[in-house]
């Protein structure tokens, strides 16, 4: 296990921003990390990097506590958004990145050559467009051959083709072995990368499987009048226009209980979603 | 030995960096230099100053007074501006964030920072000594005066000037990572450095217990070392405290400041 976490809690005041996660990435595997905004993926990265300090819960990367030197020189990140002196160039702002992660310097052209930004090395960070200044992100992340990756939302603010560049180069690296954590409140941006995914919502870990997995659970689409009462009636139900979604094994008795309620049933059927759908059902964005 | 190298080459090539020193060269020369040299050719009332002393303040022998005089106020207000940039503007870019997920322990990082900051610090000090003897010599020559090297007692004022020096740049540490930006904290700084100890020090003559305070705060220990270097004639020199005390309060101030800034460095979330 490359990752694993087991209960890990943070709390800001009274509210659980990420509560009880036990989650985990394998080695040689694109994991995406999936939720909304606000849900809790970066104060999830940023405690497997020890810049937070968990309030709960246990955490290990790469077998050892996040945030020692040991776990640090054997994960490269990019979390929310790069930090980069904006006076440097792109090249210099590396070499002071290789200086701390006690690299030699003469691996900052294979980084920058590995995100194509040779050519605009010497520029100023300032003057970089966001889909370069992410991409540097990248490259200083990879300094140093990092065992695991930290992506968080690598493609957040770019336009289309800034987003392609992103995924043709998580792709590239994941067909080079290595192992990444990449998180996204976009499941259709990741769902042909990852092999495995987590999704969190409002903190929680609402599901951890294979992509296929994720697509395959059954939903039952119900039809019903009164369709609120049906709402009311059949926990875990989600309202779609004039039907219903809900995850659900045993049709005959939800049919039963809402024939029992004096609900008129007009329609039960299974229903193939799309993973955008799964994932905005699981996470009650809609 | 990785972080200091990092730290050191980002604030060499920081633009900020320079024109700070610049600026605080060009004032010095100016007002160590340029302004005695015109009143004392202008040949209008010095004030307070007699022709003797407007020369023997612009000799080449006594340019360590000159070095260290400016340090309690001005030129330790710019040093302070210098760190709370320094340490301040690394919340904003987020490369605290970068900085702490390199691999270096937290106080690896903050030490790496402290070294560079202590490197550029002696730098401008050094700078300092060369300008304002440079300076001296000019105008000792042009003048056509009798002039000597310094002697030995160069070696106090610029180790008294150092501590000075130190001092601010603990204290715009201490402000940078307290605040966690550079705006608040170079605020809070020069309010300091500039108005609040001269605040209270007017306070002061009013109540005893304030002016005792005022003589050991940060501004006020580093005036009387310079006082008792030689220093004089310039705003924020005192004489108050024998150089000895003056010098062990601000050692305190500067493991102070350090102490806190690396503890909350090590201890704090960074988000
Ligand atoms: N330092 C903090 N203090 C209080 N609340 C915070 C803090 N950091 C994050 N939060 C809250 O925690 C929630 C999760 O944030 P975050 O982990 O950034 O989510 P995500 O990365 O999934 O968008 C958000 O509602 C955010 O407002
Ligand atoms: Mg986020």
């Amino acid at each position: 296990m490359i990752v694993t976490t087991e209960k890990l809690t943070k709390r800001y005041g009274d509210r659980a921003v990420v509560d009880e996660v036990s989650l985990s990435v394998r080695r040689g595997e694109v994991y995406g990390f999936l939720g909304p905004n606000g849900a809790g993926k970066t104060t999830t990265i940023r405690m497997l990097l020890g810049l937070v300090k968990p309030t709960s819960g246990t955490a290990r990367v790469l077998g050892e506590t996040p945030g020692t030197p040991k776990a640090l020189l054997k994960v490269g990140s990019l979390i929310e958004g790069p930090g980069f002196y904006p006076y440097l160039s792109g090249r210099d702002n590396l070499r002071v990145h290789a200086a701390r992660r006690g690299v030699h310097k003469t691996h900052v052209e294979a980084a920058l050559e590995q995100v194509d930004l040779v050519g605009a090395a010497n520029e100023k960070f300032r003057r970089y467009s966001l889909g370069m200044k992410q991409r540097l992100g990248v490259a200083a992340a990879l300094l140093g051959e990092p065992e695991l990756l930290i992506l968080d939302e690598p493609t957040n603010g770019l336009d289309p083709a800034g987003m392609a560049d992103m995924r043709d180069l998580v792709r590239a690296l994941a067909a080079q072995g290595q192992t990444v954590l990449l998180s996204s409140h976009v499941l259709g941006e990741v769902e042909e990368i990852c092999d495995r995914v987590g999704v969190i919502s409002q903190g929680r870990l609402v599901a951890e499987s294979t992509v296929e997995q994720l697509r395959g659970d059954t939903v039952l689409l119900i039809r019903a009048d009164p369709i609120e009462k049906a709402h009311v009636l059949i926990e875990g139900s989600s309202l779609h226009g004039d039907v219903l979604h809900v995850r659900e094994t045993d049709a005959g008795a939800l049919v039963r209980a809402l024939v029992h309620a004096d609900v008129d049933v007009q329609e039960v059927r299974p229903l193939r979603r799309t993973l955008e759908e799964v994932f905005f059902e699981m996470t009650g964005a809609a | 030995m990785g972080s200091v190298k990092a730290e050191l080459l980002r604030l060499w090539k920081w633009p900020a960096t320079w024109v700070l020193i610049g600026v605080w060269l060009v004032m010095t020369l100016t007002f160590g230099y340029l302004f005695n040299y015109l009143a004392l050719n202008g040949g209008t009332n010095t004030r307070d100053l007699s022709q003797q002393q407007l020369i023997s303040s612009m000799q080449p022998e006594n340019v360590g007074a000159a070095v260290v005089r400016g340090l309690p106020m001005f030129g330790g207000a710019i040093i302070l501006v210098l760190a709370a940039l320094a340490v301040g503007s690394g919340y904003g870019w987020g490369t605290w964030k970068t900085t702490l997920t390199a691999g270096p322990r937290r106080v690896s990082a903050m030490a790496g920072t402290l070294g560079a900051l202590a490197i550029i610090v002696v730098i401008l000090v050094a700078l300092t000594l060369f300008v304002n003897l440079g300076a001296a010599i000019t105008v000792a020559s042009v003048e056509g005066w009798d002039w000597s090297w310094p002697g030995v007692g160069v070696f106090e004022a610029l180790g008294a000037s150092l501590l000075i020096a130190a001092m601010w740049t603990g204290f715009g540490v201490f402000l940078g990572v307290v605040t966690k930006g550079p705006a608040l904290a170079v605020g809070l700084g020069l309010m300091w450095a500039i108005v609040t100890e001269n605040l209270l020090r007017g306070v002061g003559s009013l109540l005893g217990p304030v002016e005792d305070l005022t003589k050991v705060l940060p501004g006020g220990s580093a005036g009387n070392l310079a006082g008792a270097v030689g220093g004089s004639g310039a705003p924020g020199v005192l004489t108050d405290l024998s150089g000895t005390t003056a010098a062990l309060f601000l050692v305190g101030h500067v493991v102070v400041f350090v102490g806190v800034a690396t503890l909350l460095k090590v201890r704090r979330d960074l988000v």
